[in-house]
């Protein structure tokens, strides 16, 4: 059978990093929310925050386990499948990847501590310092691979020489141009993320009506006021990176937005569909808006597509992925900001049904809005795996192997998929808040719950 | 000393802390699943388990280490083994994710199955043989390159002495280094049903792990003889290696200070694996690549040697805490905490 290595080396890499990064997500926002629980449930001396630590670390295990296992899968495959591309780049970028396994070596010491010492400290705070180094060491590894990956978008930091890296500053090469806006975007967005999916799963518990709705209640706020805060960092940080692409990387914005043609007072379009001829059919324009976020001025000229050569134009359809990100990303501010205000006013009820159903979509939601999102970075970068030195053509393995590599890892993240799901289910569904509260804390019940 | 022997240097130091851990980590499964087929999983497991479970996701680390530290300092041997290695490492990777995750699936998830435990002790085993491919291309005569493109020749590879013995001598090493340390962690929990059959494990894998570096020494000879003089210019340290590993033997035997024991245990370990490293210098891949010529620049030299030292000034004194906890703490190994 004939097939393209490039093409398979592309697939293979999009698949590990589609499924690496609803666990890598999830693993640098959970231990935040850990840590804030146990904090809050410590200074108000109340257990049902105690217990939200304790069942939201129950089920970050499983999702470290499958974070590492991926993430580890994700390490070798840059040399395995790219093997010229790290050749070449591991001149300049082998600092921050080898300060993110640092990082993520502190962080998996202290967890280790943290899961098996909930009991034996005397001090009140002791066990919680312990979830400190595992914030900081999921978040570092956070900000460490975004600069790896902003250097792909922004190489800076070296010169070049004959085909090679010369005068390189690794220091420089880690803190280019466009590392700052990206961290913040993706730290930000991913407190978010988990912030959404633990309000998701606190309103559906509560739309059951299972019991234990004090508790369920209690995480809802917690996590809504977050989602709340963290959308708006996310969203600024999101408007910074779309002013940095419209300086420096007009290509990615221009194809984001469909902007053919060089253009002042510039429109943003909403939605939208590109028919047989390339025109742009069924968008909602707002006028000046694309000028507005690229520039923060209604009237400012915006780059278009055409002045970019026609082969290293990324795809048009990054679009969609564009619009759904930043849609999603407006309803995660309104829902939370509607919650905030319902419960400023004590006459209506912010858990109301209505409200819960709202919720509970915000979690699968914001994770699409990640995928969305890295799929238009990554996309939007195209045909360049370092834009402007290195081509992804001239990166990949020329191993036949590849495509049965392919398959193989396929079929790992179908049964990686599945068992977490099943694991996850049996851990909590056989458990519930409500019988785990009536055991370990009986002092929590509230008067007229079901026991 | 220049920087591309620091760099290998620190990186070889990873490997063996990796080589030392991993054994003990993919021994103890494949034991676990040994003592649950002839029904001793009573007397051992819960040693086995208290043991392994804050520290599963460490071991992982040894590893990415490695891989990452030698892409950095070297770049070539991305380029090289990369693409020579691209299915057994798939391979490898497959396994430590089955591996990894199932362990946390199943301590934390649900209650232990027959297949688990199978899978669990089977990759515990699949695992370095998969990844001592590695160690074997590296001896040179396993790949080609032609136009620009590298491959890898897997006749010449498995019909090759040297891989087995060199897939047995890990496969039998880490049995041995396993069972060693399970006698130390069993007799520091003062657990004497299990010291009973972990020490007999130690016994038993000495003498084919003795005998497997032998051949592979032998299979070396005639693989590559550059290597091979090398190694035996180097004999005062694998008789260092031979003294520890008698010392060890005799302290099994007698059946005092299992901690004594194990430490000479790493030493052996520790000469030998050293003293095949030092013989292979100057190349990381007979003949493709030499490691001078193959460094990283200087800059990124230097920033790699500062992130490496910042990064132990955290390390170490997390390691020493875990250790305190878990490891050494008699209490926990005892199952009291």
């Amino acid at each position: 059978m004939e097939f393209d290595t490039v093409t398979i080396s592309r697939l293979i890499t999009a698949m590990t990093l589609t499924f690496h990064i609803i666990f890598a997500t999830l693993g640098v926002g959970v231990p935040l929310f850990i840590s804030l629980a146990e904090f809050i449930g410590i200074k108000k001396k109340d257990k049902h925050y105690e217990l939200l630590a304790k069942r939201w670390a129950r089920g970050f295990v499983i999702t470290v386990a499958i974070g590492v296992v991926t993430g580890t899968a994700i390490g070798l495959q840059l040399s395995l499948v790219w093997p010229n591309f790290m050749q070449l780049a591991g001149n300049v970028i082998a600092l921050p990847l080898f300060m993110e396994v640092f990082a993520f070596f502190f962080e998996a010491i202290f967890l280790g501590i943290y899961l098996y010492t909930w009991n034996r400290f005397k001090g009140k705070f002791t066990h919680w310092f312990i979830s400190l180094p595992i914030v900081i060491g999921a978040g570092m590894s956070a900000v460490f691979i975004t600069t790896v990956n902003s250097f792909m978008n922004s190489p800076d930091g070296f010169t070049m020489e004959n085909g090679e890296f010369a005068a390189v500053n690794p220091l420089e090469a880690m803190l280019n141009p466009s590392a700052p806006t990206r961290i913040a975007h993706v730290v930000g967005g991913s407190y978010l993320t988990v912030a959404a999916i633990l309000a998701t799963i606190a309103a559906i518990a509560l739309l059951r009506r299972k019991g234990a709705a004090e508790y369920h209640k209690k995480a809802l706020k917690l996590t809504v006021i977050s989602m709340f805060v963290f959308s708006l960092i996310t969203a600024v940080a999101g408007d910074a990176s779309a002013k940095y692409l419209a300086n420096n990387q007009p290509e990615k914005l221009a194809a984001a937005e469909w902007l053919f043609e060089t253009e002042e007072n510039a429109d943003l379009l909403l939605f939208g569909w590109l028919n047989e001829d390339n025109e742009i059919v069924g968008a909602i324009r707002i006028p000046g808006a694309l000028s507005f976020l690229a520039h923060g001025n209604f009237m400012s000229e915006v780059t278009g597509l055409e002045e970019t050569p026609e082969d290293e134009r990324p795809p048009l359809w990054i679009h969609y992925m564009f619009d759904s990100m930043v849609s999603i990303g407006m309803f995660l501010i309104g829902i939370s900001f509607l919650y905030l205000v319902l419960t400023r006013f004590k006459k209506w009820d912010e858990n109301n049904k209505f409200m819960l159903w709202l919720i509970a979509l915000t979690g699968p939601l914001a994770m699409l809005a990640v995928e969305f999102g890295w799929i238009y970075a990554e996309e939007g970068r195209q045909p360049w795996i370092l834009r402007g030195y290195m081509r992804v053509e001239e990166a990949a393995t020329s191993s036949p192997y590849i495509l049965h590599m392919f398959f193989l890892f396929l079929a790992l993240y179908i049964v990686l998929g599945t068992l977490f799901v099943i694991t996850l289910r049996k851990l909590f569904k056989d458990n519930p808040a409500e019988i785990e509260l009536e055991k370990h804390y009986p002092e929590t019940m509230e008067e007229g719950e079901e026991k | 000393m220049s920087y591309e022997i620091i760099g290998i240097t620190v990186l070889w130091l990873f490997l063996y802390g990796y080589l030392i851990i991993a054994s003990i980590d993919f021994g103890a499964g494949f034991y676990a699943f040994y003592a649950k087929m002839t029904k001793q999983d009573h007397i051992i497991n819960q040693i086995i388990s208290r043991y392994l479970s804050p520290v599963w996701e460490v071991t992982n680390v040894f590893l990415v280490f490695f891989f990452v530290g030698i892409v950095g300092f070297f770049p070539s041997t991305a380029y090289y083994y990369g693409s020579a290695l691209l299915v057994p490492a798939s391979f490898a990777i497959v396994l430590l994710a089955i591996r990894g995750s199932f362990y946390a699936f199943e301590n934390y998830g649900s209650k232990q199955s027959n297949i688990y435990m199978f899978l669990y002790g089977a990759t515990g085993l699949l695992i370095p043989a998969s990844l001592s491919v590695a160690l074997t291309i590296s001896e040179g005569g396993f790949i080609t390159e032609e136009n620009g493109v590298v491959s890898l020749k897997y006749l010449e590879l498995f019909t090759s002495p040297l891989a087995w013995s060199i897939v047995a001598l890990a496969i039998t090493a880490l049995l041995f280094i396993s069972a060693s340390f399970l006698t130390y962690y069993a007799s520091r929990a003062n657990d004497h049903a299990a010291l009973k059959i972990v020490r007999k494990w130690a016994l038993f894998w000495a003498t084919p792990t003795i005998i497997m570096a032998l051949t592979t020494m032998i299979a070396l000879g005639q693989h590559n003889e550059r290597h091979f003089d090398n190694m035996l210019d180097l004999w005062w340290i694998f008789g260092l290696s031979m003294g520890f590993f008698l010392i060890a033997m005799g302290l099994l035997y007698i059946g005092r200070n299992y901690g004594s024991a194990f430490i000479a245990i790493m030493l052996q370990f520790f000469f030998a694996f050293f003293g095949y490293g030092v013989a292979q210098y100057p190349y990381l891949l007979d003949p493709y690549i030499h490691i001078e010529d193959s460094v990283t620049n200087e800059a990124m030299g230097i920033a790699l040697i500062v992130a490496f030292i910042g990064g132990l000034l955290l390390l170490v004194p997390s390691l020493f805490l875990l250790m305190r906890l878990f490891l050494f703490n008699a209490d926990y190994a005892k199952g009291e905490k």
